[in-house]
């Protein structure tokens, strides 16, 4: 039997752990770009814009992410498409985080008072201007906070992309305890650098919503 | 798409679908109950409990919040028989639950909780009130009242998360969903059908959780 050394784990986990930062990168920003797509169907003017994009979310937001993964694993492969692990994390995970994003944002659009949104429109600007010049500079300033908050989440999120077979951090975790028999050791390390990316991530959202300490402006 | 879409298979996986659905709802039921009293109690600590277990506290809220779910039920399944500590899949499963959700109700409870202006506690002690009598009444219903809706999502989302326990063997909605899978080879078909019950759970744990709130704090909050 091959011994494996304490460096020899880190050392593994630290590889898969670029799996893990490639793929949160990737669903983030994928996300925010779907997501953004969704804000402006769901405050839009259309109704039937509204109901989509909320229905939308109401369905990502209601089933887990987990059947997500499943679906977009088994879903795509009946268009013939022979569907890779990574291939369905990142569309489970993008379409997931857009969900999320929408709705974060939404709330940050809709916290900009009302008053603003007659006022552009009294100067004639239309919807999109309105947005560009008006909303949107103000909105983004109270989204930063729970945005990056949110970024923790989709993090802890591609953890269940091992479970459809991504080799990721807690895959490794798992390959690793199976050729180690240490599962204390390995579960405990794969929790730690989890909490290194996640940490800062959620102590910068802390910081930078008291810096802004955009939540008593508006009152 | 040249696919035939066949639901045939669910009259007879009916009873391991129900199975299923009994023990995500038992999870979800015990889970939210003793996690929330977790929170509480963190969350007493945090506010008005002894000082030396305050950083503890704050490190356990830390450590499970910025970890993921399916590594700290691993971590109680695999990890701790090596301490000598062994338990079956489900109280695994529902121990994780608990803890995740403890941390996370910690946080929410405790945002309410610093709401309370401090005079109220200190017109609670002036009404000659214990100091655990003070934090019942004048500190943590309101409280409690106030964050009731963040509190509900946070179990919804702990109850959509627990599909995860599938994965050591706990005998979920997702497990039997991959259990049905594996006979019926109709893997699509059986995972949009699991999807759409757990859709349906969260909007009946939903409406559940607002009826909860409406009935446990009928006042209108005063602020």
């Amino acid at each position: 039997m091959i011994e494996f050394s304490f460096w020899d784990i880190l050392r593994n986990l630290l590889l898969a752990a670029r799996w893990t930062v490639l793929l949160s990168l990737v669903s983030f920003i994928g996300g925010g770009i779907v997501g953004a797509v969704l804000l402006f169907l769901r405050i839009g003017g259309r109704r039937w814009m509204r109901l989509l994009s909320r229905g939308y979310i109401q369905l990502f937001q209601g089933t887990p992410l987990l059947m997500q993964l499943f679906l977009a694993f088994f879903g795509l492969g009946l268009f013939g498409i022979d569907v890779p692990a990574r291939l369905a994390a990142c569309v489970a995970l993008i379409l997931w985080t857009a969900a999320f994003l929408a709705e974060i944002w939404r709330g940050c659009v809709e916290s900009v008072a009302k008053g603003q949104w007659e006022a552009s429109a009294s100067l004639g600007m239309g919807y999109l201007q309105q947005m560009r010049y008006v909303i949107l500079p103000q909105a983004l300033k109270v989204a930063v906070p729970p945005t990056v908050g949110f970024s923790v989440q989709v993090v802890k999120g591609t953890a269940l992309t091992s479970i459809i077979g991504f080799v990721e951090l807690s895959k490794a975790g798992s390959i690793v305890t199976n050729a180690t028999f240490q599962p204390f050791t390995v579960y405990g390390l794969v929790a730690l650098i989890y909490f290194a990316l996640c940490w800062p991530l959620s102590k910068s959202s802390q910081l930078l919503e008291r810096k802004l300490n955009v939540a008593h402006r508006n009152h | 798409m040249t696919y035939q879409f066949d639901f045939g298979w669910l009259i007879v996986s009916l009873p391991v679908l129900l199975k299923g659905i009994r023990i995500t709802v038992q999870l979800i039921l015990i889970g939210a109950v003793f996690g929330v009293a977790l929170g509480i109690a963190c969350a007493w600590v945090r506010a008005l409990g002894p000082k030396w277990l305050r950083p503890v506290v704050a490190t356990y809220v830390e450590l499970i919040r910025n970890t993921p779910f399916l590594i700290q039920l691993f971590f109680i399944f695999f990890g701790l028989p090596s301490l000598g500590i062994r338990m079956s899949e489900l109280t695994a499963a529902n121990l994780a639950m608990i803890v995740n959700l403890g941390a996370y109700s910690c946080e929410i409870i405790r945002a309410g909780i610093q709401a309370t202006p401090r005079g109220q506690f200190e017109a609670g002690a002036s009404l000659a009130m214990t100091p655990f009598q003070a934090f019942w009444y004048v500190v943590l219903i309101p409280a409690l009242q106030r964050i009731w809706p963040a509190l509900s999502s946070q179990i919804v989302i702990v109850m959509l998360g627990s599909a995860v326990v599938s994965q050591i063997a706990a005998e979920d909605l997702t497990f039997a969903a991959n259990f049905i899978q594996s006979r019926n080879f109709r893997a699509f078909e059986t995972y949009i059908v699991s999807t759409l019950i757990y859709l349906a759970l969260a909007i009946l744990l939903r409406q559940l959780l607002a009826g909860l709130g409406g009935m446990l704090f009928p006042r209108k909050a005063s602020r």
